[in-house]
């Protein structure tokens, strides 16, 4: 990169904004935590007053704050394939599938075991990431879509084995009665006062199981922003850019891709550890293509590359489906939404009877599409996914009319960013492609 | 070995043409061999013999029911060929758009499950069949009526859906335009969910069942011939546009070099146009066959058929029309193999291994030639 000049004196006037933006840029770590404690107060909160209490329960709240945060950490996880490295993983749930299993085969009467559930999360991590690593090694090699195919195709053969080997997973039932994760209360050494003490996890008390949830997704964010800002996340942004450029400068493209690929099914592979061991029963049903899908709209929906964006765009997403889809027909019904005709074609429409839990992915496929269409970046996007979408769209639009790019950087606004980070529209701008 | 290396490849004497149908019927014939000689081994296992006993029955037994394992094996080839023919119209489809414009159609396996259904509308309701109908005039006018309906429109739908969401996102980044096809997938695939609802629906098989060439204990299907010999009109005819007209021209052009193409007055846009109509009119068929053959349709009858169909045209060689042809029977030979030996559950599995290995080892496919970019 060559050097840019950059005015040396600070802007005079920094609003609180500004200066809280810095510092969290300095610690941000620190912010992840501070950050989650808010969410996680705010979450405690809410359900326990109208209006969420007139929708369910506070019990069924913490239920589903905890089922979303299994699909939180799945998008991160896929987040670091799609939008960070670049690279189209449509066969996702296979990893959630493995991550589950092996908490099944560890922790239930089918086995015969019951190993500790905290040791097992990383185990089953661990698990789903060597099975990334043995799907990805050969294939990491390929180009971008015929990854996707073939990632594609192991999706579906998962569940088809965890299927068909019926004598060892126990077929379409799949493997049930999983233990529950010991309780969390720590006794402090050489006395009986325990802390932390939330009583055993159960169905009934689904709040432990949102507090265990909060604490992955706490850990699992700051390690992948860490990751974000470090030599392998500016490698990712490399390979996705321009895999022959990033290769030329000395990255090794397969095994940062590999790395991408198998971290985010160590992440999946946590979703699914969980996921077991929150509905005690794993079959094959529960992992097919709709969950790739559901995740993959969730990422697109949220921005790429952009961690917190995907994270509350899987959390948004997931509570629409789950609340606001499932209840709709009990809403309309209950405060009696008219059925009415529509004149001429004699439409008869009822609102209340319409199936709008069917429609889901419908509407994911239509919310794809338009993103694709009309924004790339998704709805809260990066900085730096923004303009390459953008500047790709401009920089070649149509046969012939290729539209100078060095006007393009111009006009977009320059990145606010500490000078020692990994900026790719400076390269853009020094380099030749003017 | 010799230390220098003539540069001249050695003649052939056969086009290539010629040389891909006799490795076709080799492989035809070694396949009903093989078979032949599975079914005698499953045979003698299932009449109780050890499994030693069975092998050296298999290698030794010619005579009596043996003997007549070998039209049994002759009328599983003809079933493996019409099963093959569909997933090769439908792999025809995946290998032409790639071939244009290096975009792997997801959605063009439900363009297939579309075309199945628009099939079953226009024989079940429209013309209110529900049963075969013995009458040949009239089955081939019902016949030829379902592809004149069919093929056009979902030609036209594969454009449009081109047109409104593929065109906009030629210049955009690899992944916007492999995503939106997902996204156009489960469109389809949901909206065939909302209109007809989960779960199989019954196709009017108006091709008779009950007709069949019955020799030596064996029963070959006039059906399977039927489609057979209709895909195999439906790709010669491909084959002859794509290499002879003015259009086929433009289309292997845009595939080779899509700007140089552009330079030399190729209209592009009409040329991608053309390949989706293909691509569409030839699900389409492969819709219609599927209908008549098995009875019944269902709103994700695209996902595993264009799984498999992808990885015939990939095993063909991807962008190669013949190669994908071919493809598509092998992936025929696999299922109908895998189902004869009573394991078809796990045929899947096998086409995705085999999707797997090729991709390793050799990605160009193959019947492909290595385009260096290409994989």
């Amino acid at each position: 990169m060559t050097a840019v000049a950059r005015p040396t004196t600070p802007p005079p006037v920094r609003s609180s904004r500004t200066r809280l933006r810095d510092w969290s840029d300095l610690h941000r770590s620190t912010t992840i935590i501070v950050a989650m404690v808010i969410v996680a107060i705010t979450m405690y909160i809410l359900p326990l007053f109208p209006p969420l209490t007139f929708i369910q329960g506070a019990g069924t709240w913490y239920d589903a704050f905890a089922n979303a945060g299994v699909f939180v950490l799945l998008a991160m996880g896929l987040n670091v394939v799609i939008g960070m490295a670049g690279l189209l993983d449509l066969g996702y749930a296979a990893f959630f599938a493995i991550g589950a299993y092996t908490y099944a085969y560890s922790n239930s009467p089918y086995s015969h075991l019951d190993l500790p559930f905290f040791p097992m999360l990383v185990v089953g991590a661990f698990v789903a990431a060597v099975f990334g690593i043995l799907l990805g090694a050969p294939t990491l090699r390929l180009r971008g879509d015929y990854l996707a195919i073939m990632t594609l195709g192991f999706g579906e053969i998962v569940p088809i084995v965890f299927l068909n080997l019926d004598q060892y997973t126990e077929g379409t039932n799949g493997i049930g009665g999983i233990y529950r994760p010991e309780p969390l209360a720590f006794t402090i050494p050489f006395t009986d006062f325990k802390v932390f003490d939330l009583g055993p996890f159960s169905a009934i008390s689904p709040f432990n199981y949102f507090v265990v949830m909060l604490g992955i997704v706490t850990v699992t964010m700051i390690l992948l922003y860490r990751l974000q800002d470090s030599r392998i996340g500016r490698a990712w942004n490399a390979i996705r850019e321009d895999e022959l450029a990033a290769a030329a400068n000395g990255i090794n493209t397969v095994t940062t891709k590999l790395l991408a690929f198998a971290l985010g099914a160590t992440t999946s592979g946590l979703a699914g550890v969980f996921n077991a061991s929150k509905l005690t029963i794993v079959s094959p049903d529960q992992f097919l293509f709709t969950v790739s899908f559901t995740v993959l709209a969730m990422v697109i929906l949220g921005g790429m590359g952009n961690i917190w964006g995907v994270a509350v765009g899987a959390f948004v997403v997931y509570m629409i489906q789950v609340v606001i889809l499932k209840n709709i027909n009990t809403v309309l019904e209950s405060i009696g939404f008219p059925a009415f005709t529509i004149p001429g074609i004699d439409l008869h429409v009822d609102l209340a009877k319409v199936p709008f839990v069917e429609f889901q992915f419908l509407l994911y496929g239509v919310a794809l599409v338009l993103m694709m269409l009309l924004r790339p970046e998704g709805l809260f996007p990066s900085q730096r996914r923004r303009q390459e979408l953008h500047i790709a769209e401009e920089y070649d639009d149509g046969l012939g009319e290729t539209t100078d790019i060095s006007a393009v950087l111009a006009e977009a606004p320059a990145p606010e960013r500490d000078p020692s980070s990994f900026d790719l529209s400076d390269d853009l701008k020094s380099d030749d492609l003017g | 070995m010799t230390a220098h290396a003539s540069p001249a490849q050695p003649s052939r004497p056969y086009g290539r043409a010629v040389r891909y149908t006799f490795a076709a019927a080799a492989a035809i014939v070694g396949y009903c061999l093989i078979l032949w000689r599975v079914l005698v081994i499953g045979g003698a296992l299932t009449a109780g013999s050890t499994i030693p006993d069975a092998f050296v029955q298999g290698f030794t037994r010619f005579d009596g029911v043996a003997g007549a394992f070998l039209p049994q094996s002759i009328q599983q080839t003809v079933n493996a060929l019409s099963i093959g023919s569909i997933y090769a119209l439908i792999a025809l489809g995946y290998t032409m758009v790639y071939g244009i414009i290096e975009l792997i159609n997801f959605a063009h396996g439900d363009i297939f499950m579309v075309g199945a259904f628009t099939s079953v509308i226009f024989l079940g309701g429209i013309f209110g069949q529900n049963g075969s109908v013995e009458n040949i005039p009239f089955l081939i006018f019902l016949l030829a009526g379902a592809l004149i309906f069919t093929m056009p429109l979902i030609g036209l739908l594969n454009v449009a859906i081109e047109r409104l969401v593929y065109r906009p996102l030629r210049n955009a980044p690899r992944l916007a335009p492999l995503i939106t096809a997902i996204g156009v997938s489960f469109i389809l695939q949901n909206v065939a969910l909302v209109i007809a609802g989960s779960g199989d629906r019954s196709a009017p098989q108006i091709f008779p069942l009950g007709w069949q060439l019955k020799f030596g204990g064996a029963s070959i299907s006039v059906l399977s011939i039927f489609i057979f010999s209709l895909s195999m009109v439906l790709m010669l005819s491909l084959q002859a546009f794509v290499t002879r007209t003015r259009l086929g021209r433009a289309m292997r052009a845009t595939a080779q070099d899509r700007e140089a193409a552009a330079l030399m007055g190729v209209d592009m846009n009409q040329t991608i146009a053309l390949t989706f109509l293909l691509g569409g009119m030839l699900a389409a068929a492969a819709g219609v066959v599927w209908g008549l053959r098995f009875g019944y349709v269902r709103q994700d009858l695209g996902f595993n058929s264009g799984l498999k169909a992808f990885t015939s045209a990939v095993l063909g060689g991807i962008g190669n029309i013949t190669g994908a042809v071919l493809g598509g029977f092998v992936i025929g030979f696999i299922e109908n193999f895998s189902s004869s030996i009573g394991q078809s559950r796990w045929s899947e599995f096998l086409v995705f291994m085999i999707l797997t290995l090729v991709l390793i080892f050799k990605p160009s496919g193959l019947f492909g030639q290595a385009t260096g970019d290409r994989a």
